[in-house]
């Protein structure tokens, strides 16, 4: 008997990798480049990364990006998770198929259309542009994945567990802290990654409700791309490979340990 | 734990009714006693569904009382409506003279067993049975004494830092119903309790509930599908249908008396004779019947007067069967052939075919290990009952 995959599945296995992840990987090659030319060789160096640090304009741009992620990632959890109880929650009331549908909508709405009523809604309140409306934009933009991911979670929690609490004589919102949200928390986190990560690298909205001052990174990136590519944004990108590999790292190591915690002695 | 510990000795004398739990204990006949639980025309509609039908109910204090009926015959939605999970639509129910109407779940001082025990996965087995204490605000000296004493009672002490997935699921029930007992609440609700236990930790758990139900003096109320489950343990039952409450008595009451042919059917096993009164002889009834060509000779205890039509009820194991004939003069003598046998061990069930393709149903209890013949396939059987082991049932 054979054992391993066949010839089929071990090229197809390649070719798939090889497409999603040979361009990273020259892009992380690339950032230790010594020369100036991004793409002649010039030998093995981390100065990129050095005068990375030096580069004022792109230290505030990912300032900018983090603080954005951060604070729009946790409130699209807030609102997300509120959203995603209510939908699996309060049964069937009047006008429920329209709110779930209309919740879900930025999940297929065209970045650009998002962006664009988002930026005239700014004008129209007259609120100057800035981080505020970069952050307001991204809770709604990341908002509907967090609904989504809680709601899966939700839909297969038992519900006499909410029951059992408030039979214990605890009020439904103590009954949601200290039964129902311990228990949905895996599904709540994977959705403030979700969030975080959409936001990090979101080009399209922030270009259209960024101000003076909120530039983010990938819109600094962007600019100095058409610019031509130096090897500094080779290195911040291999940077942020580095951070989203080590947060799915420690993520899937926690699961590991939760489930391994879970499973009978 | 035995089962006799704590209950009153059987009553002895006079000709009572086979079973007999407790039978001191019976306030539902006493005028002056004041119930605990009072349904009064409870309904609840569920859309064009309707759940529970115009249902009055009382239940006494110290009593364990059983809902019993197949699914959807709407015991679990009375028992919801007195946990507060769902809302009558028309009827009170009253709990020591209280309404509970407009009362959320959780300001209600009757705690729930769930079918599925919904322990907390978060939570170890102590944080289960402390979670009540803590939402009561008690001390926590207090709370830690009082998870110990009912970790003890329901013998879990040494698992008592474990979750819940790591506990057998004899275990989880005894933690459900640690957790329930915990806040000593006026009323335990049980949702079919022991319904995920194998045969035989469900026997031993249904003798544990009843000495635990007298130890701790509380009134507990149990919804089960299962009649043996709610004969071993309840005081009273409540047989349920489609709604609406079909009989309420003690289990032998039921059983022996059944009031109509719904409950004689669901409880047990029994054979029905479409009967025709022919003549009262007080005490005696005399009935027409196609099985029987001298006709039924049965106690005219709720007959209705000659000529109306009835149903004679008459249990397997009230029947006699034999392969000789028995002496001139017996009353209620039914002749067939042996159609099928199925040995259980204790009993042994015949199916017997009378004349016109009529098949009757004869237990007999294997007393001893052996008999002169035994009776075999296509065996040629007279099958007896005393005058008082059939219910005459009104159509």
């Amino acid at each position: 008997m054979r054992r391993g995959p066949s010839p089929f599945n071990l090229v197809s296995m390649t070719v798939g990798f090889a497409f999603l992840y040979l361009p990273i990987l020259l892009l992380v090659i690339w950032s230790f480049n010594a020369s100036k030319l991004v793409t002649v060789w010039g030998g093995f160096s981390t100065k990129w990364y050095g005068t990375l640090f030096q580069n004022d304009q792109l230290m505030a741009a990912a300032w900018v990006t983090i603080r954005v992620g951060l604070i729009s990632a946790t409130l699209a959890t807030v609102l997300g998770t509120l959203a995603a109880v209510a939908l699996t929650r309060h049964g069937a009331f009047r006008g429920r198929t329209l709110f779930s549908g209309m919740s879900y909508a930025p999940l297929v709405m065209p970045e650009v259309i998002m962006g664009l009523s988002l930026l005239l809604l700014f004008v129209a309140l007259g609120i100057d542009r800035g981080i505020l409306t970069v952050t307001l934009a991204h809770t709604t933009l990341t908002m509907a994945y967090v609904t989504v991911v809680v709601q899966s979670r939700l839909a297969t929690f038992d519900r006499s567990l909410e029951e059992a609490a408030q039979d214990l004589g605890a009020t439904p919102t103590r009954a949601f802290w200290q039964v129902t949200l311990p228990n949905i928390l895996p599904a709540v986190l994977a959705g403030w990654m979700l969030a975080f990560t959409l936001s990090l690298d979101d080009l399209v909205i922030a270009s259209f409700t960024s101000g003076p001052g909120s530039t983010t990174l990938p819109m600094r990136i962007y600019s100095q791309v058409r610019l031509g590519v130096s090897p500094e944004i080779n290195a911040v990108c291999t940077l942020l490979i580095g951070a989203v590999t080590i947060g799915v790292i420690c993520w899937s190591i926690g699961m590991k340990w939760r489930e391994r915690t879970a499973t009978p002695a | 734990m035995s089962a006799a510990k704590g209950r009153p000795a059987k009553a002895a004398g006079k000709r009572l009714n086979i079973g007999a739990v407790r039978s001191s204990f019976a306030p539902w006949n006493d005028p002056a006693a004041v119930p605990l639980v009072r349904f009064e025309g409870v309904s609840k509609r569920f859309g064009d569904h309707t759940a529970v039908n115009d249902v009055s109910l009382d239940i006494y204090p110290g009593e364990f009382f059983a809902l019993l009926g197949p699914s959807g015959c709407g015991k679990t939605t009375l028992m919801r409506m007195l946990a507060g999970f769902e809302t009558p639509d028309a009827g009170r129910i009253t709990l020591g003279g209280e309404d509970l109407a407009g009362i959320p779940p959780h300001r209600r001082p009757v705690n729930m067993m769930f079918q599925s025990y919904a322990l907390f996965p978060h939570l170890s087995v102590e944080q289960n049975v402390a979670f009540g204490l803590k939402q009561e605000g008690m001390p926590k000296a207090e709370i830690a004494a009082r998870v110990v004493e009912m970790l003890d009672l329901v013998k879990l002490k040494p698992f008592a830092r474990r979750k819940p997935d790591q506990l057998s699921g004899g275990q989880k029930q005894r933690v459900a119903l640690a957790r329930a007992i915990a806040r000593k609440p006026k009323m335990l609700l049980l949702d079919e309790p022991l319904g995920a236990l194998d045969k035989k930790l469900r026997e031993e758990t249904q003798f544990e509930l009843m000495d635990l139900q007298v130890e701790l003096g509380m009134t507990f109320l149990i919804v089960t599908h299962d009649q043996e489950e709610a004969m071993v343990m309840a005081d009273r039952i409540a047989l349920m249908r489609e709604g609406e409450i079909a009989q309420i008595g003690r289990p032998e009451e039921v059983y022996e008396t059944p009031a109509n042919r719904y409950v004689a059917e669901f409880l047990g096993d029994v054979n029905l004779f479409e009967a025709k009164v022919s003549a009262i002889e007080h005490p005696m009834a005399r009935l027409a019947a196609a099985e029987a060509t001298d006709g039924f000779y049965v106690l005219d205890d709720d007959c209705p007067p000659a000529g109306s039509a009835v149903s004679l009820a008459v249990r397997p194991e009230k029947m006699r069967i034999s392969l000789d004939p028995p002496p001139a003069g017996t009353h209620n003598v039914l002749t067939g052939e042996i159609w099928d046998i199925g040995y259980t061990g204790d009993w042994t069930n015949y199916i017997v075919e009378l004349p016109g393709e009529r098949l009757i149903r004869v237990a007999r209890a294997n007393a001893s290990r052996f008999v002169d013949r035994p009776i075999g396939w296509d065996d040629k059987v007279w099958v007896t009952f005393d005058a008082d082991a059939g219910v005459v049932l009104e159509q």
